[in-house]
C-alpha cells in the first residue's frame, strides 16, 4: 500500500503542478477579470502540492525504515540488518530517492512561497508561481516517466543487496540533501527572478522578497560543501580536502554564481540598482545548480566517478536544462534591455566595491567553469587532457586576490558615492597589517607565493572584518550588520586554514611493525599493536597507536582499514586528534611485508595539519553569518509589517470615528 | 536589443549541443599510450617463475613481429583472454609475456590451469616496464615488429573478434 | 559528492587485497630521505593523475599502479632528475592525460586564452560600470 499511496500522491502532485502553471500564466492576463480570478488557484495548487510531495517522500523514508523488500528500490539499496539511520539516510542515497527528495523540497519550497509571500505585486507572484510550476512539474515528469521510486518488484526480494558503505557514515547521510536544499533554494530565487522579468518589476520590494530566498540557499549550498569537504578529509584517507575534481566544481560553482548573487540582490534592495547583473545571476545561480545535476548524473564528463550514472537520465537532465536555461536565457536575452539599468553611483562607492567583486566572482566562476568542461570539449575531438589544481589555484587567484582585497576595504564604504579619504585610517591599518604579514611570513621561511599571500590575506581581512563595526553602537548594530561581519570572518578564517595548510603541513609515511616509534613535528607516535576487528557488516584491520605531544600525556588512536560485505567494498578510517591550532591524521594501510626480525609490517601515513580545521570552522561562521542575516532581516520585515498594520488600524479606526473620511482602501504593504 | 544580451545563451547552446553529442558517443576510458611507432625501451626482466624464461628488449629484435603480452595471474580478463591467446599462439605468433606484480606459484598456477601461449615471461614487480610502454592497466597487448619498435596497442582482453586484426597488424609490420 | 570518487577508489582497494602478498615498490609508501627532495616528488606527484582512479593524483591513491608511479617519481627525483623532466617522461608514454598541469599547447590554448580575455573582459565590465558613472557623478 505504500508505494502505491506515495505513487498516487506524486502524480496528484504532477497534476496540481500543471494547473500551476496553467493558473500562473493565465494571473498575468489581468485585462480579463475572470482569468485574473482563475489564477488564484496557482497559490492554493502550490500549497497542496507540497502537502503531496512532502507526504510522498515520507511514505518512501518510511518504506525504507520497516525495509519494505517489495519495492525494488528498497532491495536494491537497502539491508534488514542496516543500523536504522542508515536505513532511513539510504533514502536519498540513490537517484531515484535523491530525486523524490529534491522534488519535495522544490514543492515545500513552492508552498512556502505561495503561502506566506504577500509582499510581491500579484502579476509577478503568478509569474513566478508559473515559472515555479513548469520547473517541478520537469522534475515530477523525470520521476514518473525514467525514475519511479515506488516501483515494486514481480516477487518481494529476499534481502536487500545493502547500501554503499561509504554512504554508511553520517557526514556523507546529511552532505547530499543538504546541497539539494541549497539548490531548490536558487530554483526559487530562479523563479522569482523569471517572475519579475516576465512582468518588467525587477524593484527593491522585489529584491527584498528575494533575499531570503537566496541567503537560505546560500546558507545551505555553504554548509553542504564544508561537510563535504570534510568528509572527503577524513574519510579518503590521503588528507587531502578539496581536490579540483569535476563532482567538487559541480557543488563549487552555483555557490559562487550564489554568493555574486546574495550580494547584487542586496544592492538592489538597498539602492535600486544592478537590476539586469541580479536577473542574470539568478538565472546563472539555478543554471549552475541544474549543470552540476547534469555533469554528476549523466556521466558525459566523469563517468568512472559519476552517482547513478545513466546516459537516459542524463538526455533527460540535458533537455530539461535546455527547457529551463535556454528559455530562461532566450527571455533574458529579448527582454534584459527593456529593464532600466536603476540608480547609477560612482566607483568608490559601496556599490562600486560590490559590482567589482561581483564580476571577480563571475570570472571565478567562468575559471572553475572551463576547467572543469575543457576536458569534455577535447574529448570530442578524441584527446583527452587533464585539468587540475596547478591549473585552477593560480588562475582562481588572478580574480581572488584583488576581490579579497576589495572585500576588507568595500563594507566600510558609504552608498552611492564616498571618499577613499575618509578611511583613511582603516585603508592604512588594513594596508600596514597586510604587507607585515607578508614579510613576516616571507622571513620565517620559504614557502609558496599563493600560501605566503593567503596567509597575509586572511590576516588582513579577518582584522578588516570587524571594522565596520567602528563608530557604531556595539548593541544598536543590526543583526544583518553582524551577519556580513560574521560571513567576512569565516572567510578569512577559511582562507587562514587553507593556506596554512598547504604550508605548513608535515608527512610521515612508514613501514613499520608494532612496537615503532616515528616522530612528526612534535608529535610521537607509536603503534602498539595491529588487530582484527568487526562491525555490524563490517571487518577490518584496527591499528592501535599512542600519540604524544612533546612528553606529554599519551592518546590513544585506532585508525581502520575496513571490509565491508553487504556490498563488498573496503574504506579506510582515518584517526584523528584536534588541537585548537591542527589535526594530527593517521591512517593504516596494507601489510609491508617482514622486518629484519621476522615481525609483520604496516603502512602506517601520520600528518600534522597545523590549523586545518579552520578552513571548516571558517565555513561554518560563513553559514551562521547567512543564518543572522535572514533573521535580522526576517525580524526588520516582520516589525515593518506590524507598524504598517497598526498604522493601518489606527488610521481605519479615525476614519470610522470622523465617519465622513472615506474607508481605507486595502492598499498594497509599503515595506 | 542588445547583443551583449545575447551572449550567455549562444554559451549555452554551444555546451548543450556538446554535452548532446558526447551522450550520443560512446565512452572511452581508456588511456591510450602515447609510445606507439617510438622504439621499444631498454629492459632486462627476470623469469617470472621457472618453467620461461624471462625477457628484455634483445628478444623482440630480428626475425618476425612480436607480441608483448601485459597480463597477471591476479587480473580476471586475463583469464577471458587465454583462449585468443592460444589460437594467436597457433596461428605462428610469438607472444612474451610480462607479468605485473606477480608470485612465480601463482604464474604457474595460472598457466597451468588457462594454458600456456608464452615463450617468455618476464616478471615486472614494480610495473616499471608497463610505465615504460605506457600501459595504463592488465591486459594489454602491444605489438612490436623486427626493429624493436612499438607499432600498436590494444587496450583490454582480446576478443575473438580482435584475433583477425591482430594478425592482420603483425602482417602489416612485417 | 566526493564519495563517489571514494567509490572508485575503494574498488581499486579490492583487486589490491587479491595480490597483497606481494610488497609494493620500495618508494611507493615511503618518503626520500632528504626533506628537500621529498618535497620535490611530492609538489610533482601531487600533480599526476593515477591512471587506474581517474580522478586522483597518485600521491592520494591506493591503487597499486599509483603506488609504483610514486616508485618512479621518488628514484627519479632521488637519481638527481629535475621534476619537470619527470613529468614530460611520464606524458610521452601516457599523453597529456597523466598530467594535470595543461601545458600550452594547440590542444589547450584556449585554457591559457580565456582567463586573459575574462580579465580583459572584467577590466571593461568595471570601466563600463564605474568608469562611465564617475563621470556623470550623482545622476
Amino acid at each position: 500500500m505504500i508505494a502505491e499511496v506515495g505513487l498516487a500522491a506524486l502524480w496528484l502532485a504532477t497534476a496540481l503542478a500543471i494547473l500551476q502553471l496553467v493558473a500562473g500564466v493565465l494571473g498575468l492576463k489581468t485585462s480579463d477579470a475572470r482569468m485574473a480570478a482563475f489564477s488564484t488557484y496557482a497559490r492554493q495548487a502550490a500549497v497542496v502540492q507540497a502537502f503531496l510531495a512532502v507526504l510522498s517522500f515520507g511514505l518512501l523514508l518510511w518504506a525504507f525504515a520497516i525495509t519494505d523488500l517489495s519495492i525494488k528500490l528498497v532491495a536494491t539499496n537497502s539491508h534488514s540488518m542496516k543500523p536504522l539511520i542508515y536505513k532511513l539516510t539510504g533514502t536519498w542515497g540513490n537517484h531515484e530517492g535523491s530525486m523524490l527528495l529534491w522534488v519535495a523540497v522544490l514543492a515545500l519550497s513552492g508552498g512556502l512561497l505561495a503561502g506566506l509571500e504577500r509582499r510581491l505585486q500579484e502579476r509577478t507572484m503568478s509569474a513566478t508561481l508559473a515559472v515555479q510550476g513548469f520547473v517541478a512539474l520537469g522534475f515530477y515528469a523525470f520521476l514518473l516517466l525514467s525514475s519511479n521510486p515506488f516501483e515494486r518488484l514481480p516477487i518481494p526480494a529476499f534481502e536487500g543487496s545493502g547500501l554503499n558503505p561509504l554512504l554508511q557514515d553520517i557526514g556523507l547521510a546529511i552532505h547530499p540533501p543538504t546541497l539539494y536544499v541549497g539548490y531548490v533554494g536558487l530554483s526559487v530565487a530562479f523563479s522569482l527572478a523569471m517572475g519579475a522579468l516576465t512582468t518588467k518589476q525587477v524593484t527593491p520590494d522585489f529584491a527584498k522578497v528575494m533575499r531570503p530566498w537566496v541567503l537560505f540557499a546560500w546558507v545551505f549550498l555553504t554548509l553542504g560543501i564544508t561537510a563535504g569537504s570534510y568528509w572527503a578529509y577524513y574519510e579518503l584517507g590521503w588528507g587531502g580536502w578539496w581536490f579540483w575534481d569535476p563532482v567538487e566544481n559541480a557543488s563549487l560553482m552555483p555557490w559562487l554564481a550564489a554568493t555574486a548573487l546574495l550580494h547584487s540582490v542586496s544592492v538592489l534592495a538597498a539602492r535600486d540598482a544592478l537590476r539586469t547583473w541580479t536577473i542574470m545571476l539568478g538565472v546563472l545561480a539555478f543554471s549552475m545548480s541544474m549543470l552540476g545535476t547534469f555533469l554528476v548524473r549523466s556521466g558525459v564528463l566523469t563517468s568512472v566517478h559519476a552517482f547513478a550514472v545513466d546516459p537516459e537520465r542524463g538526455t533527460f537532465i540535458l533537455v530539461l536544462l535546455g527547457l529551463y536555461i535556454g528559455g530562461s536565457l532566450a527571455i533574458f536575452a529579448v527582454r534584459a534591455s527593456s529593464i532600466a539599468e536603476g540608480k547609477r553611483f560612482s566607483a568608490t562607492s559601496r556599490e562600486g566595491a560590490l559590482v567589482f567583486n561581483n564580476v571577480m566572482l563571475s570570472a571565478i566562476l567562468a575559471i572553475v567553469l572551463l576547467g572543469t568542461l575543457y576536458p569534455l570539449l577535447t574529448e570530442a575531438f578524441d584527446v583527452r587532457v587533464s585539468v587540475g589544481p596547478p591549473y585552477f589555484n593560480p588562475a582562481g587567484a588572478i580574480f581572488a586576490v584583488p576581490m579579497f582585497l576589495v572585500m576588507a576595504v568595500g563594507p566600510l564604504l558609504r552608498w552611492k558615492n564616498d571618499k577613499p579619504a575618509r578611511i583613511k585610517v582603516e585603508l592604512v591599518l588594513i594596508a600596514s597589517i597586510l604587507i607585515g604579514a607578508v614579510v613576516l611570513i616571507a622571513v620565517l621561511g620559504d614557502y609558496s607565493v599563493l600560501a605566503v599571500l593567503g596567509l597575509a590575506l586572511s590576516v588582513a581581512l579577518g582584522a578588516a572584518a570587524f571594522l565596520p563595526l567602528r563608530g557604531r553602537k556595539i548593541g544598536r548594530t543590526p543583526l544583518s550588520t553582524w551577519g556580513m561581519i560574521m560571513a567576512h570572518l569565516g572567510v578569512a578564517v577559511s582562507l587562514f586554514g587553507m593556506a596554512s595548510e598547504s604550508a605548513f603541513t608535515q608527512e610521515r609515511l612508514a613501514a613499520v611493525a608494532p612496537g615503532t616509534t616515528e616522530e612528526i613535528a612534535g608529535w610521537t607516535v607509536t603503534l602498539d599493536s595491529v588487530d582484527p576487528v568487526a562491525g555490524p557488516n563490517w571487518t577490518a584491520i584496527e591499528a592501535r597507536l599512542s600519540a604524544s605531544r612533546n612528553g606529554g600525556e599519551a592518546i590513544s588512536l585506532t585508525p581502520q582499514a575496513r571490509n565491508f560485505w553487504a556490498p563488498s567494498q573496503a574504506t579506510s578510517e582515518s584517526a584523528l586528534i584536534t588541537r585548537w591550532d591542527g589535526q594530527l591524521y593517521a591512517v593504516i594501510g596494507d601489510t609491508a611485508g617482514i622486518d629484519a626480525e621476522g615481525n609483520q609490517r604496516w603502512q602506517l601515513r601520520i600528518w600534522w595539519k597545523p590549523f586545518v580545521t579552520f578552513i571548516w570552522y571558517g565555513g561554518l561562521l560563513i553559514s551562521l553569518g547567512g543564518i543572522l542575516a535572514i533573521i535580522g532581516r526576517v525580524r526588520v520585515d516582520l516589525r515593518r509589517r506590524r507598524a504598517v498594520q497598526l498604522g493601518n488600524e489606527r488610521r481605519a479606526d479615525q476614519a470610522a470615528l470622523e465617519e465622513t473620511a472615506s474607508p481605507p482602501k486595502a492598499e498594497p504593504e509599503p515595506v | 536589443m542588445r547583443t551583449i544580451f545575447f551572449i550567455p545563451l549562444a554559451l549555452f547552446l554551444f555546451f548543450a549541443g556538446l554535452a548532446g553529442y558526447m551522450l550520443t558517443q560512446e565512452k572511452d576510458q581508456t588511456v591510450a599510450s602515447a609510445m606507439i611507432d617510438k622504439s621499444l625501451p631498454e629492459f632486462n626482466l627476470e623469469p617470472a617463475y621457472d618453467g620461461l624464461p624471462g625477457a628484455s628488449r634483445r628478444d623482440f629484435i630480428g626475425g618476425e613481429p612480436k607480441l608483448l603480452n601485459v597480463w597477471a595471474s591476479w587480473c580476471l580478463p586475463c583469464i577471458a583472454e587465454a583462449p585468443q591467446l592460444e589460437t594467436l599462439k597457433e596461428r605462428g605468433v610469438e607472444i612474451i609475456g610480462i607479468a605485473i606484480r606477480d608470485k612465480p606459484e601463482d604464474v604457474a598456477n595460472f598457466l597451468a590451469r588457462h594454458g600456456n601461449p608464452y615463450t617468455r615471461i618476464g616478471a615486472d614487480d614494480i610495473s616499471a616496464l608497463q610505465i615504460e610502454i605506457g600501459a595504463a592497466g592488465v591486459p594489454e597487448t602491444f605489438v612490436i615488429d623486427g626493429d624493436g619498435n612499438i607499432r600498436y596497442q590494444h587496450i583490454g582482453d582480446i576478443r575473438e573478434n580482435d584475433v583477425p586484426k591482430l594478425l592482420q597488424i603483425l602482417e602489416d609490420v612485417r | 559528492m566526493r564519495w563517489l570518487i571514494a567509490f572508485l577508489f575503494a574498488m581499486q582497494a579490492i583487486p589490491a587485497l587479491a595480490q597483497d602478498a606481494l610488497p609494493p615498490a620500495p618508494y611507493a609508501y615511503k618518503q626520500l630521505d632528504d626533506p628537500a627532495l621529498e618535497a620535490k616528488a611530492t609538489a610533482l606527484m601531487e600533480t599526476l593523475r593515477c591512471l587506474r582512479c581517474q580522478s586522483q593524483s597518485i600521491n592520494d591513491s591506493d591503487a597499486p599502479m599509483a603506488g609504483d608511479m610514486r616508485h618512479q617519481v621518488r628514484s627519479r627525483i632521488l637519481a638527481g632528475e629535475d621534476p619537470e623532466d619527470v613529468r614530460v617522461w611520464l606524458i610521452e608514454r601516457y599523453g597529456d592525460y597523466v598530467s594535470y598541469q595543461p601545458e600550452v599547447s594547440s590542444t589547450t590554448w584556449p585554457l591559457f586564452a580565456v582567463p586573459i580575455a575574462l580579465i580583459l573582459l572584467a577590466l571593461l565590465v568595471l570601466f563600463g560600470r564605474l568608469g562611465r558613472r564617475h563621470k556623470n557623478g550623482d545622476a
